[in-house]
């Protein structure tokens, strides 16, 4: 338990020493992607072998199952560090040889490296890598280098440092000053100014103030809160306390999503620690302020992203939101004043107090500072999770970062900002990316959910996708929302089932108007900007379905037809088993013939074909 | 059917008895039948003191909660962005055409249910689908027939 900020600083000491008493130290990668690729195994292997081997200097202590190092395409990921070797596609037979070469020894396995796809070379040191060498870490500063959740590493990586420096030396208001001074934007994605939130809230005098974070990170495509939460919960819970003393609260929520089993658990484990070490409860390090902690589970509804929404659910009532005209800040939760920021903003929080908002300040561009977390993921090669300066371009994070399209296609759209967000064409691609600039341009940041397409995406069923998306979670409270998406779905199938007409598109359009106009809360607001930005950017893509009855893309499945090249086909019989309604005939090494009637175009018979003899028409 | 509702009180006991509580008893609940039983419902209303048409409101509003029970196998399709551009949809159309059912349906011998999922945040592996709790990643729609052996 400790009481004062001497005795944390005492605590960082031991904390350090134990982390330097193995200078050597195996990172066992234990992010979403990694762990859904078998990482519990390897690090399971690891300890294991580590028990029965016997190596000096180090031991299973060294070996740690860290949060998400980013780079999940080429996972499971195994990192040595001081040396930052960096193994890819780990597997569980490679564990013994990783020991023997690379931890007794020091020599490195060539067949584990990464190889560079532009040189062919391979890399040993990831700071090396394209991937990493442009990113710039702040909210995910610890992840990757300590295990997961443990506040003893976390101490020792200066955690809780910034909270020491807030209740001991600054005020709440000058807590405040400093980070509006930083310019830290909401990165949940509407980006208001933190700084100017907590300020709002903490000169109302109705008592007690909550604060709320925001880990409900509903967008499809977006898993960046999610490796925060269970990669280093404890940046947000220091984050979270530092907001509580700059507006005087006394209670929080960390609002966690359901689906995020993993994130309830650390999340709720990192609270639990900071209790018992004193970082948490009555009179923080002898500060004379309290603050309790809670977790409240999600219950799987995408509109508990919106603040109003949450608030109700945290609650335990129906998450549907409110009018705007009374904000959070003056009547949040149980109609309190409450502060409601993101995971990844809070995150950021110690790391401003720590070095200052100016420096934070001088990161990014003049209007949105600091970096941005992306979950860069679809039909690019390096798919994973980065952290950006604001202002790289779009260019840079899907070329050089993201090495490019997959299988070297055609780059067509990148979808940001989730269901609320937008599509942004090739001419859009040297954007800098920060919150006013990505608005502009029709689309928004949201909460970094970033999608890249090919030429095999379809922008009407995108369109039709999040559409229907939004129709589920509507709330339905408001009509133009729940009865104006619906319609819009509807024209949307009609036209990826060539029944539309171009004079449904000016209906479409006038009908997203009505939508924008008519709805309380973001989700009606926004939602027909999955329509909107397409038919800015893609046009021709619709009126190919109208007036040509075609889906250039080849996936409107009512506009497509499965042919099989009978040059190409070698009687290999694969698509024949793999095809459930018996529509594919033939004899082994004969051609083999297509039914179209019976085809139901399920595509089974296009994924298993080696030869590419089948195409889409 | 018929289930075992002595470990209600135990779930009940965990949080305070107040309407604040609902979501997390009802999260508990599902965990521990796999599903809402009408009979839970009821009394989840009479110890937290809330209206029963209240009960009813949070669990058909939250997508976490069913109310009828579900198969052995629970395949979660995710559904996600990145899923459905890399084919989500056309693995979720075989598997339901395989196991003649739709999403959110289970089979009459109460084997398969099938739900979809708007992401998982396993998005550098998709498509995904996750049989009861085990991931599968860059799954094919010619991998459906695997998935439900």
């Amino acid at each position: 338990m400790i009481k004062t900020a001497r005795q944390l600083d005492k605590l960082r000491k031991e904390c350090v020493a134990e982390s330097n008493k193995h200078p050597k130290k195996v990172m066992v990668c234990c992010g979403p992607g990694c762990l859904a690729n078998g990482a519990q195994k390897i690090s399971d292997e690891f300890r294991k072998l580590l028990k029965k081997k016997r190596i000096r200097g180090f031991s299973v202590e060294a070996m740690k199952e860290t949060g998400c190092h980013g780079f999940c395409e080429m996972g499971p990921l195994v990192v040595i560090e001081p040396d930052q070797t960096f193994y890819t596609k780990v597997k569980v037979k490679d564990v013994e040889e990783i020991i023997e070469e690379s931890i007794r020894k020091k020599n490195i396995i060539e067949r584990l490296l990464y190889t560079d796809p532009k040189t062919g070379e391979k890399i040993e040191r990831y700071s090396d890598i394209e991937f990493y060498a442009k990113q710039k870490r702040i909210a995910l500063r610890n992840i990757g280098h300590m295990n997961q959740c443990d506040i003893r590493e976390y101490i020792a990586l200066d955690g809780y440092k910034a909270l020491a420096k807030s209740l001991t030396k600054i005020k709440p208001g000058d807590v405040i000053e400093e980070i509006k001074k930083s310019g830290l934007r909401g990165r949940g994605g509407a980006g208001f100014p933190t700084g100017r939130k907590w300020a709002q809230c903490a000169k109302i005098d109705d008592w007690p103030h909550y604060v709320i974070c925001n880990g409900d990170e509903g967008d499809p495509g977006a898993f960046m809160d999610r490796v925060i939460m269970e990669g280093d919960p404890h940046s947000v819970i220091e984050g979270m306390i530092i907001a509580a003393y700059a507006v005087g609260a006394h209670e929080g929520y960390v609002y966690v999503r359901e689906e995020y089993p993993l994130a309830v658990v650390n999340v709720q484990k990192a609270i639990e620690q900071a209790r018992e070490y004193g970082l948490l409860g009555e009179n923080i390090l002898k500060s004379g302020f309290d603050f309790e902690l809670k977790v409240s589970r999600g219950g799987g509804a995408f509109v508990c992203g919106e603040s109003s929404a949450l608030m109700r659910s945290v609650a335990g009532e129906v998450g549907e939101p409110r009018a705007k005209y009374v904000r959070s800040v003056v009547k949040g939760l149980f109609d309190k004043p409450t502060v409601l920021n993101n995971v990844e903003s809070y995150a950021n929080v110690p790391a401003i107090i720590a070095k200052g908002g100016k420096w934070f300040a001088g990161i990014g561009t003049p209007k949105s500072t600091g970096t941005k977390a992306f979950s860069l993921v679809g039909k690019v090669r390096n798919g994973g999770l980065i952290e950006v300066p604001m202002g790289t371009t779009l260019r840079e994070i899907i070329y050089d970062i993201g090495g490019g399209i997959l299988d070297d296609r055609p780059f067509k759209a990148v979808q940001t900002g989730g269901p609320s967000g937008g599509c942004l064409p090739e001419s859009k691609l040297d954007l800098a990316v920060d919150f006013d600039t990505l608005t502009e341009a029709g689309s928004m940041m949201g909460s970094g959910g970033m999608i890249v397409m090919d030429d095999h995406t379809c922008v009407v069923d995108i369109a039709k996708y999040f559409l229907s998306f939004l129709i589920d979670e509507s709330c339905g409270k408001c009509i133009p929302c729940r009865e104006g998406l619906y319609q819009l779905h509807a024209l949307a199938v009609a036209i990826s089932e060539g029944r539309a007409t171009e004079a449904d598109l000016d209906k479409m359009e006038q009908l997203s108007e009505m939508i924008v106009i008519g709805s309380l809360c973001g989700l009606g607001k926004s939602g027909p900007n999955p329509f909107l930005s397409t038919i800015k950017y893609f046009r021709e893509e619709y009126l190919a379905h109208i007036r040509d009855k075609k889906c250039p893309a080849g996936v409107c499945r009512a506009l497509i037809k499965y042919e099989i090249i009978a040059d190409k086909c070698d009687g290999c019989m694969a698509c024949i088993s793999a095809c459930t309604q018996n529509a594919i005939t033939g004899k082994k090494k004969e051609v083999h013939i297509l039914d179209q009637e019976k085809c139901d175009k399920c595509g089974a018979c296009y994924a298993v074909c080696t030869r590419d003899a089948i195409e889409i028409t | 059917m018929k289930h075992d509702f002595s470990k209600l009180q135990e779930i009940f006991d965990r949080y305070p008895k107040t309407s604040q509580s609902l979501i997390s008893v009802l999260q508990d609940i599902h965990k521990e039948y796999r599903y809402l039983p009408c009979h839970a419902l009821e009394e989840t209303a009479k110890v937290l003191d809330v209206p029963l048409s209240k009960v009813f409101s949070v669990s058909t509003f939250y997508n976490a909660f069913s109310l009828t029970p579900r198969g052995e196998k629970v395949i979660r399709i995710c559904v996600g962005t990145t899923c459905h551009i890399r084919g989500a949809g056309q693995i979720q159309h075989q598997i339901e055409n395989l196991l003649k059912i739709k999403a959110g349906e289970t089979t009459e011998d109460m084997k398969f249910t099938i739900e979809v999922v708007a992401c998982v945040g396993a998005c550098s592996m998709a498509p995904v689908v996750i049989v009861n709790d085990e991931f599968k990643g860059g799954v094919k729609v010619s991998d459906a027939r695997k998935l439900i052996k």
